[in-house]
Order: C-alpha cells, then sequence, then structure tokens
C-alpha cells in the first residue's frame, strides 16, 4: 500500500470538499478510478476531507456493487445473465471466458490479469449477450474467447430504432450523439426559447393539459407533480433527472442519452425553469459510461452557447446541471433512495409521507422526472397542448417508447404512439418471434412485470387497456420468449436479481427475496417441495402488501402470474 | 392541544391528537399491535413491518408505527390479511436468525400459529461471535438489522458513528469500518446499543461469559488483564479466543 501515492486523491478532494457528504460517491469513484479500487486509507482520506464518519464511509462502499474494496484485475469483464441474454447464451460465454482466464492467471502473489464477473441487466438487452469490458459497454456475440473483446477498443453497439413515428426518436440511429448544431438545426432549444417567453406557470399549465404522465413506472401525472413542487414553501428547489434505468429489459433511456443528449437537456431546462429549480442533478446508473461521457459533453456545449448557466439567452433564469453516477444499484433508481445516494448515503428508500415535492433531495422540494418524461417537454411546447393530445390515445396521450428484447427477431428500441395493438408492435415493427417459432410468452414491464401469453396480443399498448388486462405498462418493457424456453429458469434469474438488488431495509423483501430465490432455485433443478407453491404465494403476498417500496412490491410479481399460467412448473410431478 | 381525529379501530370508534401514529392511537383504546423494530426512543424506520394494519382505500398495507391517524380512517389491526403478513414474517425472520433470545419474538411466532422450521433448507445469517474488546461481544447471528444500535450509536444518542452496515439485502451486518475491531473504532463504550439489542446480539462480556459456563472469578481475572492491556495499546485490542 506504501507504493500508492494518496496526493493526486487529495488534489481531486480539495474540489469535492464543499460538497460536503455528497461528494461521497464522486470521492469513491475519483479514488478508484486513480487506484482501481478503494484503498483503505484512501477511504479514510475521504472521510476525513468530507467529514463523513468513517463508518459511514465503509457502509457506503459496501452498497454500491461497483465499488471494489481489494484490486480485483487489470481487466474486469461484466457478463450480463438476466432474462434477454442468457437466451443469448450469456452462461456459455461467461464459462468460455473463465476457463481462458483460468489458464491465464498463473501468477502467484500478482494481481490476476482478468476478472470475469456475472452482472444484473446492463440496458443492452438489444445487444444480447451484453458485456462491459473495464465499464464499456459490447455485445459478445460474436466473440469466442475473451481476447477478442480485450483485443483493441470495442466498439460501442450501435442501438437499433424502429418506429411508426418519430417524435422522441427522431434524431436517433445514427450511431453517435447529434451535436449541439446538428441539434439547432432539427429545431432544437426552439421550445426552451418559447417557454423563456412564458410565465413559470404557464408551462405547468400546458404540460397539465397535455395530458403527460411519467415513463419511468409510476405513471404519475408529470404536470400535477411540478405544480405541487412550484407551490411548495421555500427559496430552493431541485430538479432530479432519473437516468439510473436498471429495470432488466430497458434501455430506452440509455438510447436517448447516447443519441440525442440535447433532448433531455432542452426538457430539463424547461422543467427546471417551469417549477422554479436553479440546479438540478443527472443521476446517470454506474454502469453507463458512454452515455456519462456524452452527456457530460453536451452539458459542455450547452454552457458555451449559453442555454446553461448564469443567464439563460439573456433571462434572468439562472441554472445548473450537475451529473452523478451511480455504483452498481438497481435501487436507486427509486426516487427516495436517488436522493440519499446524492446525498452521500446508502441507497436506503424513504418513509413516504413526506413526498419529494415537500421534502425531496436535500429536504427540499424536489421534482424527479425520468429521461423519457423530460425528452417529452420539448416536444409539448413545441406542439402545444392540444396537438401533442392528438398523438395517443384519449387517457394515454404522446408518443413512448418500447424497448424489445428476447426472442424477437428485431430486438431493439420502438417509438409508436400509445394505443397501437401489442400485436403491431411486435409483429409488424419487429418482425415477430425469431425464427418465426412459436411464441410462448411475454414478459411485461420488466422484472418487476408481469407474464403473459398470445391471448393478449391484441391488447392496445396503453396505460387504461393494459390495466385493464392486468398488465403494467412499467416502463416501456417487452421481453419476449419462445416454446423452446424454461420459464422456471427466467423465473429463478428474476428472483436473483431482486435479491441480489434489495436494500435490505425492511423484513418482508429483504428476506423474502432471499427465501424466494431458494425455492426458484430447487424448482429450476426440478426438486421442488409439496410445500413450496404455499410458501411462494406467502412470501410474494406478504412482499407485495408490506414491503417500504416499489422494488419488494413487484419482487414476486413475475413469480405470481408466472404461477398462475403454468402451475405446474411450480409443483412436484407426480 | 392539537385538535382531535376521528376514526375507526376493529369498527370501534376512536378519538386521537392530530398527529399521533396509529401505533399510539390503537394502543390508547386497548388495542395492541405487535412491533419488533419501534423503540420509543430510538427513530422510527418502519422496517420490520410486523405492525402492519390494514387501511381501508390504501393499496397496501400500512405500518402502524409511523403512519399517522387521519380523519375518517377505518384500521383492521387484525384482519386475515394482516396475520398472513405477520406470520410469514415471522417465519421468515425465524429461517434466518436464532432467535433462542429473543423471547418477545417467540411469543409472537406462538401468537400467530408461525412455524419457525417453515423453511427448511433455508440459508442462515451465522457469523461468528466478534469478540474484539472487554465490554461486550458482537453475535451477530442474533441479529434481526432493527437498526437501533446503529442510530443510538449516532445522532439518535451518542455521535459516536462508530457502527454502520456492510453488504446490502439478506447479507446487511452491522459493522466497523472496514472491519476494524471495536477499541479501534471511535467506540467510547457508552453501552447504549446494548441497552437497546432486543435479541441479545449485543450484550455485556461479562454476561456472555457467564453464559458460557464462566464462573465470576475466572472472568475477573479475564476483563481485568484485558483492560490492562487495552490501557498499554490502545490500537492493538488485547488477544482473545476466536468464537466460542
Ligand atoms: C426499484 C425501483 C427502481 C426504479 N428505477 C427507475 C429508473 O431507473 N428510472 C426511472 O425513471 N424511474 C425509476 N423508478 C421510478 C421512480 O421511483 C420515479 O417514480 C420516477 O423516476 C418518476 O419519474 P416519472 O414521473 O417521470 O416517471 C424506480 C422505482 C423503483 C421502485
Ligand atoms: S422493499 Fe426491498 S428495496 Fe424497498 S425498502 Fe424494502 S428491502 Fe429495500
Ligand atoms: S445488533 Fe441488535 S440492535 Fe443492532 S441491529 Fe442487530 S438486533 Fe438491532
Ligand atoms: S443487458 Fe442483459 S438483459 Fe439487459
Ligand atoms: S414496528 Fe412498525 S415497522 Fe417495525
Amino acid at each position: 500500500m506504501d507504493d500508492l501515492d494518496l496526493s493526486p486523491l487529495k488534489d481531486r478532494l480539495r474540489l469535492l470538499q464543499p460538497k460536503g457528504r455528497s461528494g461521497l460517491l464522486p470521492a469513491l469513484h475519483t479514488a478508484q478510478d486513480l487506484y482501481g479500487y478503494i484503498p483503505e486509507f484512501a477511504a479514510e482520506e475521504i472521510a476525513r476531507t468530507l467529514r463523513v464518519p468513517l463508518a459511514d464511509v465503509y457502509g457506503v462502499i459496501d452498497f454500491y456493487a461497483l465499488f471494489l474494496k481489494q484490486p480485483a484485475a487489470r481487466t474486469v469483464i461484466h457478463v450480463c445473465a438476466d432474462p434477454a441474454c442468457a437466451m443469448a447464451g450469456a452462461d456459455g460465454v461467461m464459462k468460455r471466458f473463465s476457463q481462458s482466464v483460468a489458464s491465464k492467471n498463473t501468477a502467484e502473489g500478482s494481481l490476476p490479469e482478468l476478472v470475469v464477473e456475472r452482472a444484473p441487466c446492463l440496458g443492452l438487452c438489444e445487444h444480447a449477450p451484453a458485456v462491459l469490458v473495464q465499464g464499456r459497454g459490447a455485445t459478445a456475440s460474436s466473440a469466442q474467447s475473451y481476447q477478442d473483446l480485450v483485443k483493441g477498443k470495442p466498439e460501442h453497439p450501435r442501438s437499433v430504432i424502429g418506429r411508426s413515428i418519430n417524435l422522441l426518436t427522431a434524431n436517433c440511429g445514427k450511431g453517435r450523439p447529434t451535436t449541439l448544431e446538428e441539434y439547432r438545426q432539427s429545431g432544437g432549444y426552439q421550445a426552451l426559447e418559447k417557454a423563456l417567453s412564458m410565465r413559470p406557470g404557464e408551462i405547468i399549465t400546458m404540460v397539465k393539459a397535455s395530458g403527460l404522465v411519467g415513463r419511468g413506472g409510476a405513471a404519475f401525472p408529470t404536470g400535477m407533480k411540478w405544480e405541487a413542487a412550484a407551490n411548495a414553501p421555500g427559496e430552493i428547489r431541485y430538479l432530479v433527472c432519473n437516468a439510473d434505468e436498471a429495470e432488466p429489459g430497458t434501455f430506452k433511456d440509455r438510447v436517448m442519452m447516447e443519441e440525442d443528449p440535447h433532448r433531455l437537456l432542452e426538457g430539463m431546462i424547461i422543467a427546471a425553469y417551469a417549477v422554479g429549480a436553479q440546479k438540478a442533478y443527472l443521476y446517470i446508473r454506474g454502469e453507463y459510461l458512454y452515455p456519462y461521457e456524452v452527456m457530460s459533453r453536451a452539458i459542455d456545449e450547452a454552457a458555451a452557447a449559453g442555454w446553461i448557466g448564469e443567464t439563460i439567452h439573456g433571462s434572468d433564469f439562472r441554472f445548473e446541471i450537475e451529473i452523478r453516477r451511480g455504483a452498481g444499484a438497481y435501487i436507486c433508481g427509486e426516487e427516495t433512495a436517488l436522493f440519499e445516494s446524492i446525498e452521500g448515503k446508502r441507497g436506503f428508500p424513504r418513509l413516504k409521507p413526506p413526498f419529494p415535492t415537500t421534502a425531496g433531495l436535500f429536504g427540499r422540494p424536489t421534482v424527479i422526472n425520468n429521461v423519457e418524461t423530460l425528452c417529452n417537454v420539448p416536444l409539448i411546447l413545441n406542439l402545444g397542448a392540444e396537438e401533442y393530445r392528438k398523438i395517443g390515445t384519449e387517457k394515454s396521450p404522446g408518443p413512448k417508447l418500447f424497448c424489445l428484447s428476447g426472442d424477437v427477431a428485431r430486438p431493439g428500441l420502438y417509438e409508436v404512439p400509445f394505443g397501437i395493438p401489442l400485436r403491431v408492435l411486435l409483429e409488424e415493427l419487429a418482425g415477430g418471434v425469431r425464427g418465426q417459432r412459436p411464441l410462448q410468452a411475454i414478459l411485461f414491464g420488466g422484472a418487476a412485470g408481469v407474464f403473459t401469453t398470445e391471448k393478449d396480443l391484441d391488447v392496445r399498448l396503453s396505460f387504461e387497456d393494459l390495466r385493464a388486462v392486468g398488465l403494467p405498462l412499467g416502463s416501456g418493457v417487452i421481453t419476449v420468449f419462445d416454446d423452446t424456453r424454461d420459464m422456471r429458469d427466467i423465473c429463478y434469474r428474476l428472483a436473483r436479481f431482486f435479491a441480489e438488488e434489495s436494500c435490505g431495509k425492511c423484513y418482508p423483501c429483504q428476506i423474502g427475496t432471499q427465501r424466494q430465490e431458494e425455492i426458484l432455485h430447487r424448482i429450476n433443478r426440478s426438486q421442488p417441495q409439496s410445500e413450496d407453491w404455499d410458501r411462494l404465494q406467502d412470501i410474494g403476498w406478504t412482499m407485495s402488501d408490506a414491503s417500504i417500496c416499489g422494488l419488494g412490491q413487484t419482487a414476486a410479481s413475475a413469480v405470481l402470474s408466472a404461477m398462475r399460467l403454468w402451475p405446474h412448473l411450480f409443483k412436484p410431478s407426480v | 392541544m392539537p385538535e382531535d381525529i376521528h376514526l375507526k379501530i376493529n369498527g370501534q370508534a376512536v378519538s386521537a391528537p392530530a398527529g399521533s401514529t396509529i401505533l399510539k392511537a390503537a394502543s390508547s383504546v386497548g388495542v395492541e399491535i405487535p412491533t419488533i423494530c419501534y423503540h420509543d426512543y430510538c427513530t422510527s424506520n418502519g422496517l420490520c413491518r410486523i405492525c402492519v394494519v390494514e387501511v381501508s382505500g390504501a393499496r397496501t398495507l400500512t405500518p402502524a408505527c409511523v403512519a399517522k391517524v387521519n380523519e375518517g380512517m377505518e384500521i383492521q389491526t387484525d384482519s386475515p390479511r394482516v396475520r398472513r403478513a405477520r406470520k410469514t414474517i415471522l417465519e421468515m425472520l425465524a429461517a434466518s436468525v436464532d432467535l433462542s433470545d429473543a423471547p418477545d419474538i417467540q411469543a409472537m411466532l406462538v401468537e400467530y400459529q408461525a412455524q419457525p422450521d417453515r423453511y427448511p433448507d433455508a440459508q442462515t445469517r451465522s457469523p461468528e461471535v466478534i469478540q474484539d474488546n472487554p465490554m461486550y461481544i458482537r453475535d451477530y447471528a442474533k441479529c434481526i438489522l432493527c437498526w437501533r444500535c446503529v442510530q443510538v450509536c449516532a445522532e439518535d444518542a451518542q455521535f459516536t458513528y462508530a457502527i454502520n452496515f456492510s453488504g446490502r439485502g439478506y447479507r446487511t451486518q452491522i459493522g466497523t469500518f472496514f472491519n476494524r475491531p471495536i477499541p479501534e473504532t471511535t467506540c467510547v463504550f457508552c453501552g447504549q446499543c446494548i441497552g437497546v439489542c432486543p435479541t441479545g446480539a449485543l450484550k455485556p462480556k461479562k454476561q456472555w461469559l457467564m453464559e458460557q459456563g464462566q464462573t465470576t472469578d475466572e472472568i475477573m481475572r479475564l476483563t481485568r488483564s484485558q483492560r490492562r492491556a487495552k490501557t498499554k495499546k490502545t490500537t492493538q485490542p488485547a488477544p482473545e479466543g476466536g468464537a466460542a
């Protein structure tokens, strides 16, 4: 440890010092970037500089999966093993890589050359089997050995965009970010100019009239949220953009950030102006290194052009955006856990009430919105509420992004108006089940979602139609399974995901996700016990009914739906 | 005086001061709701969920220890839905940790007809006993993660911040910075954590040694030499035997 130098860390910590505890995650990232892991002495230095108790610093390091307490290896490859990637052969990739590594890592005492680790969904599901090579996303679909990936710089996989309309994704599909200049040429930042000529209250009225509801999963009306925060007492308000995207099967926010970063920035600036926030945080999941870089550059571009900063295009509106990187915790997508994370704490969800609009980040009134939600805002300003409402259905206005992955001919991101039938999206736009095989199941809404079968193929994709058949729209995830798939294996993987991602705060989820995984593990090995059915039901209902947050409340949702559809899979054969 | 709120608990009309919790309102009319993590002098985090009740109109069950009463609320504290959740939580807990020193929880298991062996092949949390200081032992195989010790060590009482969490999910544990021994932390041996621990996971060393069958004389000899060792060398904990 003596050979590690503390001075570069000290230099960088000086910049973070004014943030106090809130600088903790950035500081830990800095230390890990410098040393490859977080050495004890670096953690002590961070604790001293930011004035955070040592035990708390350790608690934070140990909460986030991406922070390492020991040196790992010169190269780390993360292999996703969640459903879409599992179906594309992720287990085989893991095995091949690990074997070739085993023959390499021989030198005693020195760091292993390479470590291969299993990871939760990396948000690259359309490129399954997905991997991260030193934090960079790639597909392992054609990689025979890990050398194929480590050689040269793996190219960032190019997004696949399908659509029947192109309102949100107009600038997407180039395989590179849209520049500020290009964005301007396509009419970008005109919505902001228009917004700055309006009174904040008028914008809120317009967003309310547009009928926009949140795209992050909870489907809360955006205008109402903004109004509540704008009316909350206090001078300081925050805007937070939730780009933690970690629901297995979801990758829409990543594509939007990578391909059209200024659309999101424009939406954020308008939102901040409308609710009276001087500062915004953009919280990007730790695994999204490339989107983080794209957004950082875009913020610099926008600031240089005067769209962010002390005065925004001559107005007296002052606004800054700070990017925060997560560090490997699905739970930090839950809004209050995300606030805790920005504040430099473990990602434990808070009890509600109070709600974020009255006491959110740093206890201040806060609006938190999903990336896609905010990307709709410039569109609403440009079209006006009435025109916007002509897209989609009466109760679900607007365009919607869907993430299709699994056994589908053309996995990718699809933009459609709300209300088109699932069959049209799946068969006409995405080419149907891969290899024309029979459809066995569709998982709606990701790991937290619900399974269905072809019986629901004619459902229209809107909040109201889906609710009527008991399917959650969630964040727009559709994972397809053909007739060859063993649904027990899929259920086990979902259960494992929740067991690994539960924050551990409340008993139903802390223990329930563990017990659920154990039972599904033996069911998946064809060793169900006769009482397992009742156990799964009790665990599932208790988690759904008594957990603190949405993670626990939905951790059994897919499994319970699978038990309804295929009861025989969960019982001992007679 | 705060205004009174009118509600119904198990069909019975109740009035309670605004701002009181469902737990307090119920207890004021003799309706007892079970609690595990709740403690009068600690911050309530509503995390064990054993106190959940059914509030009409609510999508999920409501934790009585933190939820405030509202005008017109109708509450069921012992419905089948409530009992199912409580029974399941207790059964899952019993399959996780050693509850032998937690008589209150054992009584609840009986009351809710919970089967402690409902999950026969469950992985338990059973780390070794940590004896790293002369004052108290830490037996986290008995820890139910109620958070009280962490809180009294921090803002709820002592402001020493010696302990916090490690891991997450089912693998969460209470611990110190990089698992350092207690004497190398900021711990001031105030004993507050021992006082609030409901399950015997934290215990005075003397009591623990007696339970292990040591005599008072043996213990006196042992702890005296350890105390001396501590005053001589503050950063090195006295060498001790491993787990019992
Ligand atoms: C476990 C969990 C994970 C979540 N992850 C995300 C996420 O990655 N992105 C997101 O926008 N919302 C996520 N949410 C929903 C947020 O809590 C919140 O509702 C959302 O950010 C609000 O934005 P919206 O109104 O624009 O949808 C998650 C919720 C839960 C319970
Ligand atoms: S439901 Fe799960 S993730 Fe949410 S607070 Fe409880 S333990 Fe944490
Ligand atoms: S050690 Fe005791 S007080 Fe601390 S969390 Fe565990 S059970 Fe609660
Ligand atoms: S990246 Fe593998 S399932 Fe999403
Ligand atoms: S006693 Fe209410 S949640 Fe623990």
